[in-house]
């Protein structure tokens, strides 16, 4: 029941430059990922999603990591089912993506990072 | 020692179960639910699975001290908290007490993208701080199949939902499951591959324009249950299952007896009247008196401070009371007493298993000794003869377990045989009372008998049935040469009776004094014959005292004679013969 590393926090701040600037204007990601324990799955989800992030959106981005074994009241929050779950709280508007997002093309989709055939 | 281990393995054998308190369920199930298994509820859209499973969770937390935690996947928290208000549910209220926590998960379709393997651990999370925050022993999940709108990968699903089963057995918590029911299937997920201890359905069916509920437990591994198909009610208290038929004819039965209200119709049953559990059945055709009848029998109920019921199909109470006052009977006094309650409902209103499920809950509410059901052909409109006949035959089960005396009224309708109901009730009725109409010389009278009465002496006779201000009243009927005569031509008749049999009184007086007189006349010539001969006897006597005292003289004269003659004195006495002959001699030569 280790927390998992590397975490900062500040989802409060960004929110409020979120509201300030309007959905979808921010450059500022606000990512948030639900994970249970220190499950291989949920490091595996990690890994993958700094990388992405790391490749999409240098500097630009912040991940807060939520344990639910710890935090069990947050899950109601964002009606957390899965885990993995990352949850996109900006730019909004909210998207979820669940899954330990191995898929790296899907997972840009599901993070609005690539347009999908239909938004073309 | 050998005794108790009997008992603990006849405790292993029958599976621990949860009361759901929902009336009637627990009877079906036999007990309830299966304590820390799940049980699937299914059934189509408005089915009721929802409530049904709400007043699980409610009825645990307020009766049993079970508290209970509802995952809603399709409404929210204050959605469901208004919708159950209705049936006396506050939800709110059971949440600060902390015995009953609604937690809706919202599941959106296409919310959620998925990459790469996942699995509900989350949801565990949820069900499980919910589940600790209140202790719960029951959890309702309510509705899971939604999750397969949110999510794609069925096969993790399925395992996921396999593991959530699992994890609440593990639990110990009495999970009720909710699931849409499918095309051909229980289910549209198949769920019940998944939830295999107990499974219900619940289906609302509409025949002839008549919606009923019913439900049935379609599985219920490692117990006995009932497997028909049972109606269900929603009403302002809840769910009401209607109890098993009772088919098992074991009623404790009475050798009370309890009087008709008509005191010559208890006389005709024995004198004393209908046994307490019976089941009463007065048919006539139209305009004879059943419900007046009937109102008698309530009456006196009311009298005895009991309590009855009256459902009327056709009249509405206030027009029962106004006609009833009209025959000397005033039924308001019982209304007011709390001791008589009506309930009026059109017979075509409801479905007959409806009828039966609210005859059955209002029963149940006001325990009446009496209960009267007028008239039940009605019934038939709301369904049809066969299933009319079901019905009534467990209604009458059901109030003869429960020993309360069913009065009920069937109208012959014209034309029809007079001793057949509509809904073929004659042969389970105990009493059957008949009332016919009598049309004779230009008018129309009313005369009942008991058709059958089982285990007491019945009168035979035809009685004249009135209706007075009074009430009901039983006359004899006139039965003479005539044939049977009633109303003015049986006042008339009795008139004409009544002047022979004094003139017969007269004629038997008439003749008395004749004889009187007959008998005075011969005693007054006896008299005068006993006096005549007693004058006859008296001049007799005197005569015959004349003769012996001539005799005397004529003794003594000869007497003297002889002496006079000088004849040997002592000779005399000795020889008389030669006395008299010498004597003879003497005279001759004399």
């Amino acid at each position: 029941m280790k927390k998992s590393a590397k975490v900062s926090k500040k989802p409060l701040s960004l929110k409020e430059i979120a509201d300030k600037e309007g959905p979808g204007t921010s450059d500022k990601w606000d990512l948030r990922l639900y994970v249970a324990g220190q499950s291989p799955r949920s490091l595996t989800a990690f890994a993958n999603l700094k990388k992405i992030c790391e490749e999409h959106l240098q500097g630009r981005y912040n991940i807060e990591v939520v344990d639910l074994v710890k935090h069990p009241q947050l899950a109601a929050g964002d009606q957390i089912l899965a885990i993995p779950t990352l949850v996109r709280k900006l730019p909004q508007p909210l998207r979820k993506i669940v899954g330990d997002l191995r898929d790296t093309e899907k997972a840009l989709v599901g993070l609005q990072l690539r347009p999908t055939d239909s938004e073309k | 020692m050998a005794k108790v281990t009997r008992k603990q393995t006849a405790a292993n054998r029958t599976l621990p179960k949860s009361l759901t308190g929902i009336q009637g369920l627990d009877e079906v199930t036999g007990g309830g639910f299966p304590r820390g298994r799940p049980t699937l509820i299914c059934g189509g859209a408005g089915a009721g699975k929802t409530l049904l499973a709400m007043e699980f969770l409610v009825r645990g937390a307020t009766d049993f001290k079970e508290p209970g935690v509802f995952v809603a996947f399709e409404e929210t928290a204050a959605e469901l908290a208004q919708n159950v208000r209705s049936l006396g549910f506050d939800l709110d209220q059971l949440a600060a007490q902390k015995k009953l926590i609604v937690d809706f998960v919202r599941v959106e379709p296409g919310e959620i993208d998925e990459t790469g393997d996942y699995d509900l651990e989350g949801l565990f999370i949820r069900i499980g701080a919910a589940i600790d925050s209140v202790r719960a022993k029951r959890v309702v999940l309510d509705t899971i199949e939604n999750l397969f709108s949110g999510l794609q990968n069925q096969g993790i699903l399925r395992a996921e939902l396999r593991r959530l089963f699992r994890w609440l057995k593990d639990k110990g918590v009495t999970a009720v499951i909710t699931a849409e029911r499918g095309d051909g299937t229980l289910t549209r997920q198949g769920m019940e591959e998944y939830v295999s201890d107990c499974v219900i359905l619940l289906d609302h069916r509409i025949t002839d324009q008549v919606s009923t509920r019913r439900l049935r437990v379609v599985k219920y591994r490692g117990t006995a249950h009932g497997t028909n198909e049972y109606p269900f009610l929603i009403d302002e208290d809840g769910f009401s299952v209607l109890p098993v038929t009772s088919l098992g004819l074991q009623h404790k039965v009475t050798n009370e007896r309890i009087s008709s209200g008509v005191p010559r119709l208890d006389t005709m049953l024995g004198g004393e009247g209908f046994y307490r559990g019976s089941t009463v059945l007065i048919s006539g055709t139209a305009g004879t008196g059943k419900t007046s009848l009937a109102a008698h029998v309530v009456d006196a109920a009311g009298r005895r401070g009991e309590r009855s019921l009256y459902f009327s199909f056709e009249e509405s109470p206030a027009q029962l009371i106004r006609n009833m006052r009209s025959i000397g009977l005033n039924l308001d006094t019982w209304t007011r007493k709390n001791l008589l309650q009506f309930h009026s409902s059109r017979a075509s209103f409801y479905g007959l298993e409806m009828h039966l499920a609210i005859i059955h809950k209002v029963v149940r509410d006001f325990k009446p000794h009496v209960v009267v059901l007028d008239p039940v052909g009605s019934l038939i409109q709301a369904g049809n003869q066969r299933d009319a006949h079901t019905m009534l035959i467990r209604l009458m089960d059901f109030l003869k377990s429960r020993q309360i005396t069913a009065f009920l009224t069937n109208l012959t309708s014209g034309g029809a045989a007079l001793e057949r109901t509509d809904v073929d009730i004659s042969s389970l009725v105990d009493t059957w009372l008949l009332v016919r109409d009598i049309e004779l010389n230009g008018e129309r009278n009313r005369a009942m008998y008991v058709l059958k009465s089982r285990g007491m002496h019945h009168s035979n006779q035809l009685r004249e049935f009135l209706l007075t201000k009074r009430g009901v009243d039983l006359l004899d009927v006139y039965v003479g040469p005539e044939g049977v005569l009633t109303g003015s031509s049986r006042l008339s008749q009795e008139g004409r009776e009544k002047a022979t049999a004094v003139q017969r009184q007269n004629e038997a007086e008439r003749k008395e004094r004749e004889l009187t007189r007959k008998r005075e006349a011969l005693e007054a010539r006896i008299a005068a014959l006993r006096k005549e001969f007693e004058s006859e006897e008296e001049e007799a006597e005197t005569v015959i005292g004349q003769e012996s005292t001539q005799e005397k003289l004529i003794a003594a004269n000869r007497e003297a004679m002889t002496r006079s003659r000088q004849a040997d004195v002592d000779s005399v006495p000795a020889a008389s013969k030669k006395t008299r002959r010498s004597q003879s001699e003497k005279v001759g030569q004399s």
